[in-house]
């Protein structure tokens, strides 16, 4: 069996967003690029099992939508541990569009790992696009997997608890947290590896993206706390009424 | 000139980062404490090749250059410079020395395991009465044909619990001045070797420090490395690379002390306002960041010279010397803005002003990097 990382490439978590051309792009300069944390666990998790799988699993391949500059970021995935890469040439426009371009890749594969969301545009449609085009079932929430013997073993996070399911690949897995415990840290040996890894470059498939950005806005600045006395009860639920408006 | 670091070299700073920001935090305090050595630590990052960074591929090695080694030694000292220590003697001394003055033989039996990080080694210079004129060796290494025999004593040596194998300097020829001194690898669990008890240091309490006594230890001769003679040479050549690897160390316990002060001075308030905004703490930050980026600067600047095998030996004292005198400086400012929060253990500053104390004492100290700089400056 061949697992399948789609790996999305987004600002460090602690970047200061800012935004150009009158708010319809997000300025790139100066960021810091990781991979997706939510992919990174999906990565840790795949290996793994892979290395548990006595050979059966075979490989654990990355995939990333986007230009050259995503490749230092799926070299990261090849340092902490995939077989090889694969990059789809082309500027990821909205969630249907990249899932189109990954589901070219991604039929070739037995599991297919995306993450629930990505941390920059938190649009949670990747996964579920994408096996609606391969036509495959597709498992949200997942927060634990298992593979033994050909059997795959998917833990669902649901309300109030979780569930166990069987489920028979080709399948998509979306990735939540709890998938494992941390990201792997790549090892030195990786880190040199890496480069003398396979990343494949592939060209785009047609499709038209289905929307597009109009304007982008900040949240507003929080506000800084304010101190009411603890003896002066009346002025707190006033604050909280009219002012917060809380209650 | 190109100030960029290479795309290994931020995956290296980030691994470092992350596993000292996620595992070595958890208990650093704990072991700071109780002066335990960091067991499972030293195992795990041995696995993610941290022991044996610039070893040659060949030996197990990771075959990466002295910037990246740098990187890594700052991030770990940012929060714990017990582990950084001991990754220190490991790469700079023990192995870049084996590496480049050892046999192909000794290399196989001696550094691969060391470059693994499944061995763990010690440079043994220093004792009681050799300090910083290492020229003094009272340790006697005895030709007695097919191999030395050992006795005397060593002081101060970090990792000599945990080691199995020790380079140790000692003299053979005591007519011949410094020129009769030998290196030689001795197994730890070669007969007549016992240690005393683990030193009770002001700070760097996990790593562990111990003299170490030898009485009448065969050494063969195979494990002498390089010519009769060589051994106050290989020391003084391994100790200049040695010193980017404390003057990085240094820097991370700076940049540590700056990190925690910057964020504490935004949430702290006084007067009225956070006390960043009182500008006596703000221009304290201020100085405490140009000094930690000058730091930085000669650290890079050390490290580049040898990667591109150019003198690098007053580079390197000048990096140490200045590293490690601004560490002591900015840990002190760290513990003032800190106030009585900075006196107590739970923002950890205290613990980096205790460890920076000792970059300025070994691998030279400040008056020998000093000593070494004055005499380039002065050379016809
Ligand atoms: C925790 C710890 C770990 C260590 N680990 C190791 C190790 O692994 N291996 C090892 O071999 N050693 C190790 N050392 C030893 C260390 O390198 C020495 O302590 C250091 O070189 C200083 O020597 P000394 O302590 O004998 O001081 P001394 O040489 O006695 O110096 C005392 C003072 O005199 C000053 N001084 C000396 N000579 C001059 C001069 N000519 N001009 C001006 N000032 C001078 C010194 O700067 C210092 O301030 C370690 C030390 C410590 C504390």
């Amino acid at each position: 069996m061949k697992i399948l990382i789609c790996l999305s490439n987004v600002p460090d978590t602690t970047t200061k967003v800012k935004f150009t051309g009158d708010n319809t792009a997000f300025d790139k300069t100066g960021v810091q690029w990781i991979i997706n944390p939510w992919d990174e666990l999906a990565l840790t998790r795949a290996l793994e099992i892979k290395e548990a799988s006595g050979g059966a699993i075979s490989s654990v391949t990355v995939a990333t939508v986007g230009g050259t500059e995503v490749e230092p970021t799926m070299r990261k995935g090849l340092a902490i541990g995939a077989d090889d890469a694969i990059r789809i040439d082309a500027d990821p426009k909205d969630a249907y569009y990249v899932a189109a371009q990954l589901a070219e890749v991604a039929k070739d594969f037995d599991i297919v790992m995306a993450g629930i969301e990505a941390s920059d545009y938190n649009g949670s449609a990747v996964g579920g696009m994408l096996a609606e085009f391969l036509n495959v079932p597709s498992v949200s929430s997942v927060s634990g997997m298992n593979v033994e013997g050909g059997n795959v073993t998917v833990t669902r996070e649901i309300d109030g608890g979780s569930e166990k399911v069987g489920v028979e690949a080709p399948f998509v897995a979306v990735v939540q947290k709890g998938i494992t415990k941390e990201p792997r840290i790549p090892a030195m040996r990786g880190i040199m590896m890496a480069r003398k890894k396979p990343l494949k470059v592939v060209p785009a498939v047609e499709v038209e993206a289905l929307t597009e950005f109009a304007t982008y806005e900040l949240p507003e600045p929080k506000a800084a706390c304010k101190m009411v006395d603890a003896d002066n009860v009346r002025e707190l639920v006033d604050l909280l009424k009219n002012e917060a408006k809380a209650l | 000139m190109d100030f960029n670091l290479t795309e290994e070299q931020i995956m290296i700073q980030q691994a470092a980062r992350d596993y000292a920001e996620r595992e070595l935090i958890q208990d650093v305090s704990e072991r700071d404490a109780k002066a335990e050595y960091p067991t499972q630590h030293i195992k795990n990052i041995a696995e993610l090749g941290f022991l044996g960074m610039m070893v040659d591929p060949a030996y197990d090695g990771g075959g990466m250059d002295t910037i990246s080694y740098a990187l890594a030694i700052e991030e770990f000292s940012k929060i714990d410079s017990s582990v950084s220590v001991i990754m220190s003697v490991q790469n700079s001394l023990v192995n870049y020395g084996l590496d480049k003055y050892g046999t192909h033989e000794q290399k196989e039996k001696y550094l691969k395991a060391l470059a693994r990080g499944e061995a763990i080694g010690a440079f043994l210079l220093s004792e009681p009465e050799a300090g910083s004129d290492a020229t003094m060796q009272r340790t006697t290494a005895v030709d007695k044909g097919d191999h030395y025999l050992l006795n005397g004593t060593k002081n101060w040596i970090t990792s000599a619990n945990a080691a199995s194998y020790y380079l140790v300097i000692a003299q053979s020829q005591p007519e011949m001045g410094h020129k009769g001194i030998n290196v030689l690898i001795v197994e730890k669990e070669s007969s007549g070797i016992s240690l005393g008890p683990h030193e009770d240091k002001m700070g760097m309490r996990s790593s562990d420090t111990h003299s170490v006594m030898f009485q009448d230890v065969k050494v063969p001769k195979e494990n002498r490395i390089g010519e009769e003679g060589f051994g106050f040479s290989f020391a003084m050549k391994t100790l200049e690379g040695g010193r980017i690897g404390i003057a990085a160390q240094a820097t991370g316990i700076a940049t540590g002390a700056l990190e925690r002060s910057i964020k504490y001075s935004k949430e702290r308030k006084a007067f009225g306002k956070p006390i960043g905004n009182h500008q006596a703490i703000g221009f304290k930050l201020s100085d405490m960041a140009v000094k930690v980026e000058a730091a930085r600067n000669f650290v890079l600047k050390a490290a580049w010279l040898k990667d591109n095998n150019m003198p690098f030996g007053v580079a390197s004292a000048m990096a140490k010397q200045y590293a490690a005198d601004i560490a002591m400086e900015v840990t002190t400012e760290a513990v003032q803005i800190h106030g009585g929060y900075g006196y107590v253990k739970e923002y950890h500053v205290e613990r980096l002003m205790r460890e920076a104390k000792l970059t300025q004492i070994y691998e030279g100290t400040s008056e020998i990097q000093k000593i070494v700089i004055s005499r380039s400056l002065l050379q016809d």
